[in-house]
């Protein structure tokens, strides 16, 4: 099948759908490949690198259109007035266009589409499955976003990020808070950190805490147990309590960073307002905010989309081309995304295409499929990040049924040792009883005593109760005074080794209990 | 002194021991504990010396003093790491004194005592005779198998069941035999024979338990010697001596019963002798490699060590062998002023006795802070970067959790190998105690130091220090 790409035509957007490197794959993949002439110049990518590749250079943009079946794509096709283009036009029913289109925000688009009779597959509806992360664009565009957003920041900010101590005065490290720490923010912590700024971050979703901490990052914490993580490993709504506890938060930054990157996004829903004028105004002069957020409305209030604006001493900026601004490198990762998935898509390596509804990664990027709306698909099998399984219940089931038979055990000796008890007392005599209760009494004591010994006194406890066995002594004693000599004799050696026993034991415990030590 | 005062005096002596072991149970009581223990001993000899003894002082004073000093001074001499032959042979001489005492009081022919009281006079007579001579054969064969002088594997004769068997009823018939011939005056010859049966049977017992189940052995001596004393109490219708020897008695049984816990094994079967009757057909395993080992050397153990935050110290009856516990504690003072948390993981079956790798330890001055038991880390391990065995196997075998088959499956172990590295010290790969092999050795993230545990572990700490 021949794949077509034109030029993207939205203006400011530098990013083109293939690059050569791209191109030479898909050549591999059994694909014949057409781009309309200048489509990589912004990218800095030539035609003629596109004709080494194996690319065909098309002058004319309807007919690379008309002859391609699959169009890949940046932005959404979109009308264009100011060049007499609409690009809904050049689509037919044969097309399969694959590109960003965000259906839930353009469901005119949509329905549009729809009536044309094409297939459509949304690069932005590619559930975040692990297997699908090769071709998951929104993270390599984020990841783009979150690394140029803090060279943004640089660029408007008038000092060093690093710390530096110079023949000319002391340089404290710029002091970076990243807001939101998913694939964007964690880009911009990486970046700001290799920069040598000292970087915080804060996330709604605790489990971000370690890949924080692995960046080197300071991770904040909020006094408060909520877990903002919603399906599919993005982030949710908060609380009322909790969002009012992060603001105090943010306000406390507020005033002690000199750059804040926020990056916070809630899917389908406007960006939550987490920057307030106020604290805007408590931040210092020359001060930078960079809002990822700003085509969804912007965390800080006073974003203006697109633009920069300097408010009270501070530096806003409101880009939404961020991955745009890196032409090639964003190209290039997003050539590869749609590589991936065309590869997915063509199991036979020769060229054609099937859009297969059992495979998940294709299903949730297909939003039209032969002119009929697919979207949105079924909620994703797996989320990214599996939720921990309850594991606490069949353990509990286990220890209650030991506890069972234990009881039983018990109950069973305590009869059988009733019963052997009553026969011996039915026949003993009663000065025999006396000693004989002594001794299960003492038995009891000796049981509830050593019950909760300490595993680490076993050695001292044994030589110890070894040095009390020793009052057998009493025994030899009570025999010595015998005029009988072999007695006398008998009794006489049995003092002599239990008084071994009696000054080793204790000796050697006293030896090792003066060894434990804190 | 009247009865009176001494009966207060066994009352007091008997509370202090009661003390005594109480306060053991506690590393912050423990020293206290010992103290209480010594004066109980003291008031009931001086009670006894006093209130009893009416003749022949110079052989009790004689007696006394002798064997006071020879027991100062084996517990003087005494190496840490021989602290369980030590007890053990301590154990064989409250036996040995039970069967004495046994002897001596069943010569005196008290005639006061007739009809029932006569028979049961006697049968304790015997049980105290009977018991004093298993502990006294018994811990000589335990105290050998510990010390070295005879083999620690199992051994098991044939029938060995049977064996035991027949010496039981063997002691039930000539106990009945004694009784009988006891109410005519007589009854020396059962007696002597009844003696020799139990000391083979001590014999036999100790024989067929192997190594790894020593700790079980030695507290369950120490068990018996309680009850020996506890059976001499009641031929002797002595209050202190029932309560002291029922007190040791069910103490050593429940020390036993939480050895054998820790070993996830029945009190019964470890009795019945070693590792079962599997050891013959297990120990053939133990030769064949079953993976890749990986070695490592002093420098890079080292290099390893310095390298990590979480360290885990496991030691085991190689650590004992080797004299090693010094320099471990040498090394744990150079990695801990290098702000690494080390901390020692001590399985209870480690080493040969109950508590030996405390002792070891504390020996060699290891804070006991830092020590802890097994299970109130083994689910830490995920978080240590290195564990170092030092000449422990059977307690770090996964296969005790992973090979149901194993002869140690169920033994709760050390799951050292879900932390990020685990380094063996070994002296080669023979199996352990157990004639178990152990997959650990072979799995990806466990490095072997082949050596001396001691020397190994000096050049460790060399390399450390350097």
């Amino acid at each position: 099948m021949r794949i077509g790409v034109p030029r993207e035509l939205y203006s400011g957007e530098k990013r083109v759908a293939t690059t050569p490197e791209v191109a030479e794959q898909l050549h591999k993949l059994g694909f014949s490949l057409a781009i309309e002439a200048g489509a990589g110049q912004l990218a800095n990518f030539s035609d003629d690198a596109y004709r080494e590749a194996g690319a065909e250079v098309i002058e004319d943009r309807k007919k690379l259109w008309a002859d391609s079946d699959i169009i890949l794509k940046v932005r959404a096709p979109a009308e264009y007035p100011e060049q007499s283009i609409n690009e809904l036009e050049l689509l037919e029913g044969k097309h399969t266009l694959i590109s960003f289109l965000w259906p839930a925000q353009n469901k005119d688009l949509l329905n549009k589409l729809a009536t044309i009779g094409c297939s459509v597959l949304a690069v932005d509806s590619i559930p975040r499955i692990s297997r699908a992360q090769k071709m998951d664009a929104l993270s390599s565009m984020a990841n783009i976003a979150g690394y140029r957003a803090v060279v943004e920041a640089s660029q408007h900010f008038g000092r060093f990020f690093t710390g530096q101590i110079t023949a000319a005065g002391k340089v404290p490290p710029a002091k970076v808070l990243v807001i939101g720490a998913g694939v964007a923010g964690l880009a911009a912590i990486g970046a700001a950190k290799s920069m040598g700024a000292i970087v915080r971050a804060f996330d709604t979703r605790p489990e971000v805490k370690e890949q924080v901490e692995s960046m080197d990052a300071e991770f904040l914490m909020l006094d408060f147990e909520e877990d903002g993580t919603g399906e599919g490993g993005y982030a949710k709504v908060m609380s009322d309590e909790f969002i009012k506890a992060e603001m105090e938060l943010f306000a406390r930054q507020a005033m002690d960073v000199d750059i804040i990157i926020t990056t916070a996004l809630i899917p389908g829903k406007p960006a939550p307002e987490l920057i307030t004028e106020g604290m805007v105004e408590s931040m210092k002069d020359g001060s930078v905010i960079v809002d990822l957020a700003a085509e969804q409305g912007g965390n800080c209030k006073l974003t203006e989309r697109d633009e920069v604006v300097v408010k009270h001493g501070v530096t806003i900026i409101g880009y939404t081309d961020l991955p745009s601004r890196l032409a090639a490198q964003s190209s290039q990762l997003y050539g590869t995304n749609l590589r991936h998935l065309l590869n997915d898509m063509c199991p036979e390596k020769d060229g054609n295409i099937t859009i297969d509804m059992e495979d998940e990664a294709v299903r949730g990027a297909t939003v039209i499929h032969k002119g009929e709306i697919t979207w949105p698909p079924p909620a994703p099998k797996l989320s990214a990040t599996p939720k921990q399984p309850p594991k606490a219940e069949p353990e509990q089931a286990v220890e209650v049924k030991e506890e069972k038979s234990g009881a039983f055990g018990l109950l069973a000796t305590f009869i059988i040792g009733g019963l052997c008890l009553l026969g011996l007392g039915a026949v003993a005599p009663p000065e025999f009883m006396s000693h004989f209760t002594v001794f299960v009494l003492a038995c009891f004591v000796g049981y509830m005593v050593i019950w909760n010994v300490s595993p680490s006194l076993h050695t001292p406890l044994m030589s110890v109760t070894n040095a009390i066995s020793s009052i057998i002594i009493i025994g030899a004693l009570i025999q010595i005074s015998s005029s009988n000599t072999i007695i006398m004799y008998t009794a006489g050696f049995a003092i002599l080794i239990t008084s071994i026993n009696i000054v080793g034991g204790f000796a050697v415990t006293q030896r090792m209990l003066q060894m434990f030590r804190k | 002194m009247t009865q009176g005062i001494v009966t207060v005096s066994y009352i007091g002596a008997s509370i202090l021991f009661i003390l005594a072991l109480g306060g053991l149970s506690h590393q912050e009581t423990a020293r206290r504990g010992n103290l209480y223990g010594m004066l109980g001993m003291g008031i009931a000899l001086l009670a006894a010396i006093f209130g009893v003894v009416t003749a022949n002082y110079p052989i009790l004073l004689g007696g006394m003093v002798v064997g006071g000093f020879v027991g100062l001074i084996l517990a003087r001499k005494v190496e840490m790491t021989q602290m369980p032959e030590l007890v053990a042979i301590l154990h064989s001489l409250v036996g040995l004194a039970a069967v004495l005492v046994g002897y001596a009081n069943f010569l005196e022919h008290d005639t006061s005592i007739t009809g029932i009281n006569k028979t049961i006079h006697d049968v304790e007579t015997y049980l105290g005779i009977l018991i004093g001579a298993v502990t006294f054969s018994g811990s000589i064969v335990a105290f050998g198998k510990l010390s070295g002088k005879i083999g620690g594997k199992p051994m098991l004769l044939p029938g060995r069941h049977w064996l035991n068997l027949i010496l039981l009823i063997a002691s039930f018939w000539l106990c009945a035999d004694f009784v009988e011939q006891s109410a005519m005056g007589n009854g020396v010859s059962p007696l002597i024979w009844m003696t020799i049966v139990a000391l083979l049977f001590g014999i036999h017992m100790v024989m067929a338990i192997g190594g790894a189940d020593m700790p079980v052995v030695v507290s369950m001596l120490n068990s018996y010697s309680g009850w020996a004393a506890a059976a001499t109490g009641f031929m002797l219708s002595n209050d202190l001596l029932i309560v002291v020897g029922a007190l040791v008695g069910s103490s050593g049984a429940i020390l036993s019963y939480i050895m054998c816990r820790a070993m996830n094994r029945k009190f019964l079967s470890v009795i019945a002798g070693g590792f079962g009757t599997s050891e013959g057909t297990t120990s053939a395993g133990s030769g064949e490699q079953a993976g890749e080992v990986t070695s490592i050397d002093a420098e890079e153990t080292a290099a390893l060590l310095l390298d990590s935050k979480e360290i885990m110290i496991i030691p085991g009856y190689g650590m004992a062998v080797a004299q090693a516990q010094h320099t471990v504690n040498e090394i744990t003072k150079a990695l801990k002023a290098k702000k690494i948390n080390v901390r020692f993981g001590i399985h209870p079956v480690a080493g040969r006795m109950p508590g030996h790798m405390n002792v070891l330890l504390a020996e060699a001055k290891v804070p006991y802070d830092i020590v802890y038991e097994m299970d109130e880390i083994n689910d830490d391990f995920s978080d240590i970067d290195v564990s170092i065995v030092i000449g422990a196997n059977d307690i770090v075998n996964p296969s005790a959790q992973e090979e149901p088959n194993s002869p140690i499956a169920g033994m709760p172990v050390l799951e050292v190998w879900k932390g990020k590295t685990t380094i063996v010290l070994k002296r080669s790969m023979a199996s352990g105690y157990a004639g178990v092999d152990n997959p650990l050795f072979y799995k990806e993230n466990t490095r072997m130091l082949f050596g001396d545990a001691k020397q190994s572990l000096d050049a460790v700490l060399k390399a450390v220090t350097s």
